[in-house]
């Protein structure tokens, strides 16, 4: 961080260094504050595909080999071999998608609202949001499949869109909100002016500001739809997303296909997070306002 | 040098035709009745579970869940966790975002990286942690190069470290979830404010207190809210690290309706997190309360 | 933001969102074509395919292997489905009470089965016509679940042995027959191993996924007491549970983290355990001139041992009824049978001569299960029979006591007053009469004494 304290100033032309040096110190810090963290973020990431790409013997040996000298795709050939995978990533891809698209169409506008306007019920209606989150869904297997076998929809992507859906909208909800909030209102008002509607101004003006914030929003949502197991797992039977096809194997599967089955996983959610990061930083530093 | 909160919200109306129904209960609307319709019935049903015994209303099941011996610990280690956990991951994860805000190099890398835990899954995360710390991992196998003693990092009698590997596995997780939301919130900053208060002499501790977190408010209410009801809901990290041996009241929750087939008395602990969940976030939502709202700009 | 020409700001964003809607029409496509989701389980592919939901062979490899048996031996094309137990139960809970079974087969143990009775066909007919099969009459009578009509036919059955990694022999007490051990002789070896070793070698299943309850239900409590639950808190039972308290000092306390002992024991982190046999067979796959597979121990009263077994059932209202009794006469058969051994250790049901010429680790633990259920003094005990819902409740009994005198260090008799009266409390609801190793008693309810 720069110094902003004025030495008093000295009488021959002599130039004080000091702020300067201080300044390179913070920066060299600060770089190695980050790579500190970008490497306790990763040895855990590092570790997992090491292993999953290691021979089943070498994970039985100890000490550990840290390094990749046992390279192998045995496992992850296995587990990405197994009837339905192919299948269960489409259809993961399928309620990934879906839920993205009804959650934003859904809770972008709730989201805008809750910032905008002044309404009465504003506090319990975050609470009812929060509420159908802040159950352990566990207890609702039966009734809900239930519903979905009544209405017919038992069995297919849908419901498995429809309940994540219903997931994720209090995060869409509430961090678009949070978004909205730091949008000034007067470049909105400003829009108006130039002649915009208000879904025009909303459409133009408002929505690119706050694409950071749901750029965030379905980051989450997408995330927590193609890792949830549990909904997944009891509203299909033979049409499986990925994690309820496999996550549910891998509890019980030898270390090695654990590992494999973790790795394989977790590939197309990191893609999809590079994706969507541009979105999330493109205003770094811009001076737009 | 306090600035003042973020642009307030403001009655936008449409001047030129009055409506009957207003503007925000359109908006609002789709989102109630989507929870309604979908929700609705399957959450009074898993609700009533909790009383409803042969001969109706019983509480039965709320002494059964506070007399089992794994109840109390649950509920001990599930605020323990929550109250060590959620202030650190905060801290971690504002000045993460404030280091990437001081541009560094490789800025967009790094934040890649940080972001990545969200990927994975918590039985995933579970997984690759349990390999690091149990007997034969992969601490214990650097430990040993490096000719010191291996640590049973997770043994049953050893709480310390047992709450220590959990709480560093759930850090790691879930502290991007805290970062990306406050990284969108800083994105709406101008920078020009810090810079302003610089200009004025503030130093970095005085700017964060009085310009920065103010400005963060909305930001971090949302991500506190949702950290914590998150953070009631999952345990697959502290089930794969520690077996029964840290019982959280989420996962005696899923063993009483899976493994003792109890849905009643799981009914019952589901209620506990729900209504702690919702006394924690209704204190949230009011301490946090935009002051700016009453106000005008 | 007042200084940007609106007119620059809506060309960046109309670029933006046609780029939007671009990538937004071109996801629809497939997204809209595949309508209800791709087929994984194989079920729709083929008309009048039997949809077989089960809760046996979740692992990958082991669902795989179990494919290819039923490909080889069934002349009914079979999607097989493998869930875990709690997915099983509220699928087909819903599915019956929704009045729309969408299943045409159902798979699991006992324990899976019996608390969906009501939800099950009767199969009186079918084992009758099975009867050449030779099941064992024992098991007969689990099919029962309680009631006076058969719910499942026997699908297969395994129990739990004793895996040796050679290594430990040489901490094995001198003149004691490994393939005879007493109670006394595995505390005095396991005490042994971890002087001569320098820590535990010996573990147990005591993770949250583990069956160490069975060990308890079926083994040490029929081998010190004779008995399961009369005697749960007698002086024999005190007996029992001092001596799970000295061989707990001398196991590994990583434990209470092992689910399945075949990978601590692969690891050597763990060089002598009990455990189920097919979760035991793939320490010794490599290796198996390394291994020994020896019958669990005896005690006092007998060689306590469990039988553990699987049942295929038909739902009622199910979809392709005649395909599914099909498959079921298929799965008796002794080819079925004795593939499903050699791919994934399940005993067979059956009448039938084991083959000489079967895999390393498979061939160790067919010669331990024959000692040890062919021993003089075997004696049997069942998983709990008829407590339908109520099994885990009962089971968790077992693991609370190992939780209060192992882990906690409490005082064993008043731990198993307290946990008596609990269990007393459940059985009290059911009125069900004992099960083996206990007095059998048709109309007396069980109880602890």
């Amino acid at each position: 961080m720069t110094t902003t304290q004025m030495k008093p100033l000295a009488p021959q032309p002599e130039v004080d260094t000091s702020p300067l040096k201080r300044l390179r110190r913070d920066r060299a810090l600060l770089q190695a504050a980050c790579i500190v963290i970008s490497l306790f973020m990763l040895v855990p990431i590092y570790l997992i595909s090491l292993a999953a790409l290691s021979t089943r013997e070498s994970l039985n040996d100890f000490p550990l080999s840290l390094l990749p000298t046992n390279l192998s795709f045995e496992t992850l050939g296995a587990f990405l071999g197994s009837t339905g995978i192919l299948g269960a990533f489409g259809n993961s891809l399928i309620v990934g998608i879906g839920t993205l698209l009804i959650s934003a169409l859904i809770g972008i506008p709730a989201g805008y609202a809750l910032a905008r306007f002044a309404f009465p019920a504003k506090e319990p209606y975050q609470l009812f949001l929060l509420f159908t989150r802040a159950l352990p869904i566990v207890v609702l297997s039966v009734p809900l499949a239930r519903l979905f076998l009544t209405v017919d929809l038992y069995d297919t992507t849908y419901a498995v869109i429809l309940l994540h859906t219903a997931l994720a909208l209090p995060t869409t909800i509430l961090i678009s909100a949070s978004v909205f909030l730091s949008v000034p209102i007067d470049v909105e008002e400003a829009a108006r002016v130039f002649g915009c509607t208000p879904a025009g101004a909303f459409l133009k003006v408002v929505m690119p500001m706050a694409l950071p914030g749901l750029a965030a929003a379905s980051i989450f949502t997408f995330v927590m739809s193609w890792n949830e197991v549990l909904g997944a797992s009891i509203l299909t039977l033979d049409h499986r997303t990925l994690p309820a096809q496999v996550l549910t194997s891998l509890a019980d599967s030898p270390l090695a296909y654990r590992f494999a089955g973790g790795f394989a996983l977790v590939i197309p959610s990191i893609i999809f997070i590079a994706f969507m990061r541009r979105y999330l930083t493109n205003m770094w530093g811009s001076t737009i306002r | 040098m306090t600035v003042d909160s973020p642009p307030a919200p403001v009655q936008l109306d449409t001047p030129a035709r009055p409506r009957r129904i207003p503007p925000a209960v359109l908006l609002i609307a789709p989102s109630i009745v989507f929870m309604a319709l979908l929700l609705g019935w399957p959450v009074i049903q898993g609700v009533l579970q909790a009383f409803r015994g042969d001969e109706g209303f019983t509480l039965d099941y709320i002494t059964r869940m506070v007399e089992d011996p794994y109840f109390w610990p649950a509920v001990r280690n599930t605020l323990l966790l929550i109250a060590v956990m959620i202030p650190l991951q905060f801290v971690f994860a504002i000045t993460m975002a404030l280091l990437l805000r001081s541009n560094p190099r490789l800025n967009k890398v790094h934040f890649f990286v940080w972001a990545i835990p969200l990927a994975l899954s918590d039985l995933a995360a579970g997984l690759v942690w349990l390999s690091i710390f149990n007997d034969r991992g992969y601490l214990n196998s650097v430990l040993t190069s490096l000719g010191l003693d291996s640590i049973p990092w997770l043994a049953y009698d050893n709480p310390a470290t047992l709450f220590l590997c959990v709480l560093v596995a759930e850090v790691w997780r879930s502290t991007s979830l805290v970062l990306v939301i406050v990284v969108s919130g800083l994105q709406g900053i101008p920078k020009d404010y810090d810079e302003a208060a610089q200009v004025f002499g503030a130093t970095f501790w005085q700017r964060l207190r009085h310009v920065t977190l103010p400005l963060l408010k909305p930001s971090l209410q949302v991500a506190l809210i949702l950290r914590t009801i998150l953070a009631f809901q999952t345990f697959a990290v502290a089930q794969a690290l520690t077996g029964q041996n840290f019982p959280l009241v989420v996962g005696e929750t899923y063993r009483w309706y899976t493994a003792l087939q109890n849905p009643n008395v799981a009914a019952a602990l589901a209620l506990v997190i729900l209504v702690a969940s919702m006394l924690i976030s209704v204190f949230y939502l009011r301490a946090l309360r935009d002051k700016g709202q009453e106000g005008t700009r | 933001m007042k200084n940007t020409p609106p007119q620059l700001l809506q060309r960046s964003v109309s670029r933006r969102s046609a780029l939007l809607g671009g990538i937004g029409a071109a996801l629809s496509g497939p997204f809209l074509a595949s309508c209800a989701g791709f087929d994984t389980s194989g079920a729709s592919a083929t008309k009048g395919t039997v949809g077989f939901l089960s809760t046996q062979f979740t692992p990958v490899e082991e669902k795989q292997r179990y494919e290819d048996v039923l490909k080889k031996t069934l002349n009914v094309p079979v999607a097989y489905n493998s869930v875990d137990p709690g997915v099983f139960t509220s699928t087909v809970q819903t599915q019956s009470q929704a009045g729309s079974v969408r299943t045409a087969l159902l798979g699991g143990l006992h324990g899976d089965l019996a608390p969906l009775a009501d939800s099950l066909e009767d199969v009186d007919q079918l084992l009758n016509d099975l009867s050449a099969s030779g099941y064992n009459r024992e098991i007969l009578e689990l099919t029962k679940v309680g009631g006076s009509t058969s719910k499942y036919v026997p699908w297969m059955q395994a129990t739990y042995v004793v895996a040796v990694n050679k290594k430990a022999l040489q901490w094995l007490p001198n003149g004691v027959d490994v393939n005879d051990l007493t109670y006394e002789d595995f505390l005095k070896w396991a005490q042994a191993a971890k002087k001569g070793a320098g820590r535990p070698v010996f573990g147990l299943p005591a993770g949250p996924k583990g069956l160490h309850h069975r060990f308890y239900q079926g083994f040490l409590l029929p081998s010190f007491t004779g008995g399961q639950i009369t005697t749960f808190r007698n002086e024999d039972a005190v007996t029992a549970w001092e001596y799970m308290r000295d061989l707990w000092d001398a196991s590994a306390p990583a434990s209470t983290n092992f689910d399945a002992m075949q990978e601590p024991l692969a690891r050597g982190e763990v060089l002598v355990a009990w455990d189920h046999v097919a979760r035991l067979i793939d320490a010794p796959a490599d290796n198996p001139d390394e291994w020994l597979m020896v019958p669990s121990p005896r005690g006092p009263k007998g060689r306590g041992y469990m039988l553990i077994v699987a049942g295929v059932a038909l739902p009622k209202n199910g979809l392709e009824r005649d395909r599914a009794e099909q498959a079921i006469r298929g799965l008796a058969k002794p080819k079925t049978q004795i593939e499903t051994l050699r791919s994934n250790a399940f005993f067979p049901v059956v009448q039938t001569e084991l083959p000489t010429d079967l895999a390393g680790a498979i061939a160790l633990e067919a010669a331990a299960v024959k000692l040890q259920q062919e021993s003089a003094d075997a004696r049997l005990a069942l998983p709990p029979v008829g407590l339908g819902a109520k099994e885990g409740e009962v089971s968790q009994i077992f693991k609370n006591c190992f939780q209060e005198i192992c882990l906690n260090g409490s005082a064993v008799q008043s731990t198993l007053d307290d946990q008596a009266k609990q269990l007393n409390t459940i059985l009290k609801d059911l009125d069900v009469p004992c099960w083996a190793p206990d007095p059998v008693s048709p109309g007396q309810k069980c109880e602890v004494a």
